[in-house]
């Protein structure tokens, strides 16, 4: 029963998103993308607790079995990964309604949620599949509709981020197509467990070897891995704020899931630490922890802060993963999912002033945060938690990762992370002063329709969607028995012991 | 020595249409021609995939008498996938192009980028 389950993933947004594009009607393309999020997050909720003790659920594609079908093979990993997405798109979704009514045309807006529907189908298949074909064609077609989504944004400087995000995300993306098509030479086969299992027969080619490099490098791009995260910045502060909050929570959080499972579950360990590679992401994640802080630090608009911000983030994911060890690779599998919600309420709070404010400049936004107390009491919420403080789940993570650190007796990267919050309570504390401490001064409001009230409150949706991300934020800081679980399971299966 | 650069002669000639692609992608400021360069960087990888596939003295897929020796099919078939999603990079690109070229009255790079800085 379960293995049907894991294909609706992918089939019902497939399928809805063409019909969503056929209506003109913009309550009916919103209601039906919050359906269809909606199922999706209690589709994976369910297998996510079928697989969350260490099972499988299989499903082969159109009955064909493996190496030679597409097999879906569900860990907890893979469960989780899904969980995280449908469960942010959900979110997104409720908050997207009034958001998007009011920065994007009415007649586009069914176009919009037709290619939201089909970003989410193509990070659940990311999130899903065991072919690394198909890995890449999940991969494709959630960055063709996220680039059409950035592209909505509206400023006019929206076009030129989507535009250098689509050459560099193309040029990621084709680089892991030549690194599976090295693989593929070399396997035969494009069957994740298949390949892994027959690795030994083919390890000695210089092949194996340069494949490896062009797949890390190609979705490290995708990941915005530091120094490949020239797209991110632009991209995240001009997109929409609906996409914003669901890019920033999934999209590179998808493509480090995919790091994962090429360096764990396709290559040996062994393998890559001959390489040197733990070492060198391990200082590509330090530099991006200290440079994305810094930069988030200088900025002074707030949806740029906080896509610096992530930048800085997805460095403690590679150094998670880096160090190699159970607590480590657990705080990084769990720091997906924590960040994910982090984001996710900051970029919805970002988009709650820019939906009343029409601005996110920090210096235009000044004293705002009085006229706002409880979204703004949401943000702090969620800012406390970048930072790391305990009772929220930022403090899990670098507790593991801390401990994983002093385990392996990695002190840089301790020093790195005492940095990197220190640096992160500068950036929180930037925008809780300017909103909250700075004297308030008559707000800039920038090209607002004549006669559009819609400005004074918040819409109920935005603010139910926020505050359930800031809740979120507490609760799984202070129950930690669900996500805990599941990354363990994750990393003990990915170490495999 | 010469056998192996005249054996592998149809790699060197895929790596060559890569760099040029991906030179091309560089190096120019016209956003046509970047997507242009990044198309044939693309090309380049399907034409390695379809070359991967040949097997010498193999004949086409399809079991007949008297054959043996077949070529193998699947990189073509993962290829038509992979120019699918090429042509729809590029028609995705050249739609943000127009576009840009609305919104800015110009397709160079750094013509735009300098509009941006003024802002």
């Amino acid at each position: 029963m379960n293995e049907q389950l894991t294909i609706l993933l992918v089939v019902i947004p497939l399928i809805a998103a063409p019909i969503t594009a056929l209506f003109k009607n913009k309550d009916i393309a919103w209601a039906i993308t919050l359906l269809v999020s909606t199922a999706c997050f209690v589709l994976s909720v369910i297998i996510m607790l079928d697989v969350i003790d260490g099972k499988h659920v299989i499903y082969e594609l159109g009955g064909w079995r493996p190496p030679w079908g597409i097999e879906y093979k569900i860990d907890a990993l893979n469960a989780f990964i899904a969980l995280i997405v449908s469960g942010i798109a959900t979110i997104s979704s409720i908050y997207a309604k009034s958001s998007v009514e009011h920065e994007i045309d009415d007649s586009t807006i069914p176009l919009f949620y037709a290619a939201f529907q089909l970003c989410l189908l193509g990070l659940l298949g990311i999130a899903l599949t065991g072919d690394v074909f198909n890995l890449f064609v999940f991969l494709e077609i959630s960055s063709l509709s996220t680039y059409a989504l950035i592209s909505m944004g509206k400023h006019r400087k929206a076009l030129t981020a989507a535009f250098s995000y689509l050459i560099l995300g193309t040029v990621g993306a084709t680089f892991f197509l030549i690194g599976v098509g090295f693989l593929f030479a070399a396997s035969g086969s494009l069957n994740t467990a298949d390949i892994a299992q027959r690795f030994e027969t083919f390890a000695h080619m210089q092949l194996v070897e340069t494949a490896l490099i062009f797949m890390v490098l190609g979705i490290a791009l995708k990941a915005a891995v530091f120094p490949l995260h020239s797209w991110l910045p632009n991209a995240y502060s001009q997109a929409p704020s609906a996409v914003s909050v669901f890019l920033s929570a999934t999209a590179t959080k998808v493509s480090i899931y995919a790091l994962y499972r090429v360096l764990f579950d396709l290559y040996p360990v062994q393998y890559w630490v001959d390489m040197l590679m733990p070492q060198i992401l391990l200082s590509l994640g330090c530099v991006a922890v200290i440079y994305g802080s810094y930069r988030a630090w200088q900025q002074v608009e707030m949806k740029r802060l906080l896509a610096f911000s992530s930048v800085a983030q997805i460095g403690y994911m590679i150094i998670g993963l880096a160090l190699l060890n159970q607590n480590g690779l657990t705080a990084s599998i769990m720091h997906l999912f924590n960040h994910a919600v982090i984001k996710a309420t900051l970029f919805m709070g970002a988009g709650i002033l820019l939906y009343r404010a029409n601005t996110t400049d920090l210096g235009s936004l000044r004293g705002m945060g009085r006229d706002i107390p409880w979204s703004f009491a949401a943000m702090v919420i969620a800012g406390l938690s970048l930072i790391g403080v305990p009772g929220t789940v930022g403090f899990i993570t670098k507790w593991y990762l801390l401990e994983s650190a002093i385990e392996t007796g990695q002190w840089i990267v301790v020093v790195t992370i005492v940095i990197g919050s220190v640096l992160a309570i500068g950036y929180v504390w930037k925008i809780v002063e300017s909103l909250y401490f700075r004297s308030s001064r008559k707000v800039h409001i920038h090209a607002v329709e004549s006669g559009d009230d819609s400005v004074g409150k918040t819409p109920i949706g935005m603010a139910v969607a926020l505050w359930i991300g800031a809740g979120l934020c507490i609760f799984f800081g202070l129950n930690t028995d669900l996500s805990f679980d599941a990354a363990t399971t994750a990393a003990l299966s990915l170490l495999k012991q | 020595m010469i056998d192996y650069i005249v054996g592998h002669i149809n790699y060197w000639l895929i790596i060559a249409v890569m760099m040029v692609g991906l030179y091309t992608l560089m190096s120019r400021s016209n956003l046509i021609k970047k997507l242009a360069g990044l198309a044939m960087f693309q090309t380049a990888v399907i034409l390695f995939y379809v070359s991967l596939g040949k097997v010498d003295g193999g004949t086409v897929p399809i079991v007949a008498e008297g054959y043996t020796l077949y070529s193998n099919p699947l990189p073509q078939v993962l290829m038509l996938t992979a120019i699918v999603v090429g042509v729809a990079t590029t028609a995705l690109g050249f739609a943000l192009v127009i576009r840009i070229k609305e919104a800015y009255e110009s397709v160079e790079e750094h013509e735009i980028s300098q509009m941006d800085e003024k802002e």
